[in-house]
């Protein structure tokens, strides 16, 4: 599947040195359309056209309900912050994504080595929207004393055999961007799961008065 | 569990008496020991001589006098505050004063517990995690009256086990569950709410942050009852809404579909082959 990007500024998704970005086709030939952060147009010639998303919803992108809508999808791979790209595509279809875009898009990242899975177009997706609640009960128990964060990272390690604790895997990231992570979905849900601690607060604000 | 725990203490060298009220499970856990011990030296992982060891370090009992010389008791009867004090009563009739009382709860208060027992300053959290007698981490908790020197004896004995101990205060489901069981229950409001279907919900968690388990299959193995109990448990004492039994949990086990034990929850199983991941 032969797919072209367009872009207006550097994906958070393929940077410029990524193996996938680097394999790009000609624009003329490309089946697949990748808009990073460019303003979108439709194209029903197409097989798909695909919208990088960062922290909002493919619904701010277009209206779902337009019949040119129908081969459109958003996508993000997941980052843990400062991280590299993880080799998860998390693809977004709306309510009039055809199943025959599904497919084209599924089919050019698999090819590419991606692991892909499907998601609704809600905010956070799949893993923002479950680890970030956790990451900021974590983040609020280390200010409540529960622990140190050694024995808190140790503990998810050794008990539930992750690769990496939450307190080391957020700090890692940077706090920061988990505070701009955090707040986005506060905003969409409302719920105090998403509010972001005050760990990743401080920081944020740090970051800003130091410019 | 208890007789995960009593297979660490007997490997460590320490003379270990495990004590049921049953004597059936009793021997049902002993047959499973000694399977277990079996199975190592099958694997290389043991020598007999050394599975015999072990064997010979424990012994069984009914009868709760038996553990009058013991230096620590570790308890890892069900999670019921009630039972678990009234046990804890009945250790302080039997048992010397310096005696520690060990609790493996995994949601209680040690310091609930502890106030079963006239010597509190004596009882210490000592949470194993399942399969016991295969996992290092211990998550051990002082309650308000436990004394430095109870939680110091308590915390050099894991270490003398070869247990890797993490002190965590006295809190709903200390370290591990107080993340992990809100953590399942988000996984399982997000199928709910038709974020993604389940395999996918798995894949992206195994490929996004490298865990080893979904935590859609995991519920599956702990089962689905078991994560209610849980939630019943956590919820009334944390009152975080994280941790309040999901809707589509109640109506699964409602339907008995239970995960792996009854071949049919978030995924289907059939023998040891899982369908729908």
């Amino acid at each position: 599947m032969r797919y072209t990007f367009v872009k207006s500024k550097p994906s958070r998704s393929f940077p410029e040195d990524d193996a996938f970005f680097c394999a790009q086709s000609e624009p003329d030939t490309a089946e697949i359309v990748i808009f990073s952060g460019a303003r979108f147009k439709p194209d029903h010639a197409k097989a798909a056209i695909l919208i990088e998303l960062l922290n909002e919803c493919l619904g701010e992108h277009i209206d779902d309900q337009e019949s040119t809508s129908i081969n459109v999808l958003g996508f993000a791979r997941y980052r843990n912050g400062h991280d590299k790209p993880s080799n998860l595509v998390e693809l977004v279809r709306h309510a009039n994504t055809s199943e025959k875009a599904v497919a084209a898009a599924r089919e050019m990242f698999a090819a590419a080595g991606f692991e892909v899975v499907v998601c609704s177009d809600q905010a956070g997706r799949i893993i923002d929207r479950l680890v970030i609640p956790k990451y900021n009960a974590a983040l609020r128990f280390l200010d409540e004393g529960l622990a140190s964060q050694a024995d808190m990272d140790l503990t998810c390690k050794l008990g539930l055999g992750y690769p990496d604790g939450p307190i080391e895997r957020v700090v890692r990231g940077g706090l920061a961007n988990h505070y701009h992570a955090s707040k986005a979905l506060f905003e969409a849900y409302g719920t105090s799961a998403f509010a972001p601690p005050r760990r990743a607060s401080v920081a944020y604000r740090r970051d800003k008065t130091r410019g | 569990m208890g007789a995960g725990i009593a297979l660490v203490a007997a490997r460590a060298g320490f003379a270990t008496v495990c004590f049921d009220r049953s004597g059936d499970g009793l021997e049902k856990a002993a047959r499973q020991s000694a399977g277990f011990l079996d199975k190592s030296v099958a694997r290389g992982k043991l020598d007999s001589a050394k599975r015999d060891q072990v064997l010979t370090s424990m012994s069984q009992t009914t009868r709760i006098e038996d553990l009058a010389d013991c230096d620590l008791v570790i308890e890892a009867v069900f999670e019921d505050l009630a039972a678990k004090r009234e046990l804890l009563g009945r250790l302080d009739a039997v048992c010397a004063e310096d005696t520690i009382f060990a609790s493996n709860t995994s949601t209680l208060s040690i310091t609930e517990i502890a106030s079963g027992s006239k010597r509190p300053e004596r009882a210490v959290g000592m949470h194993f995690c399942l399969p016991a007698q295969l996992m290092k981490l211990i998550e051990m908790s002082p309650g308000i009256l436990t004394s430095d020197d109870t939680f110091k004896t308590a915390w050099q004995w894991t270490e003398a086990c070869g247990q890797t101990p993490v002190k965590t205060q006295d809190k709903p489901g200390f370290i591990l569950n107080a993340l992990l069981v809100p953590f399942n229950n988000d996984a399982i409001r997000a199928v709910e709410a038709g974020v993604a279907e389940p395999a996918d919900i798995d894949r992206a968690i195994k490929a996004g942050l490298g865990y080893k388990m979904g935590p859609l299959e995991l519920i599956d193995l702990i089962g689905l009852d078991t994560q209610v109990r849980l939630c019943e448990a956590f919820y009334p004492i944390t009152l975080d809404p994280r941790a309040a039994t999901p809707p589509l949990l109640r109506r699964m086990v409602a339907a008995g579909l239970l995960g792996r034990k009854s071949g049919r929850g978030f995924f289907t199983y059939e023998g040891n082959s899982m369908f729908g991941a």
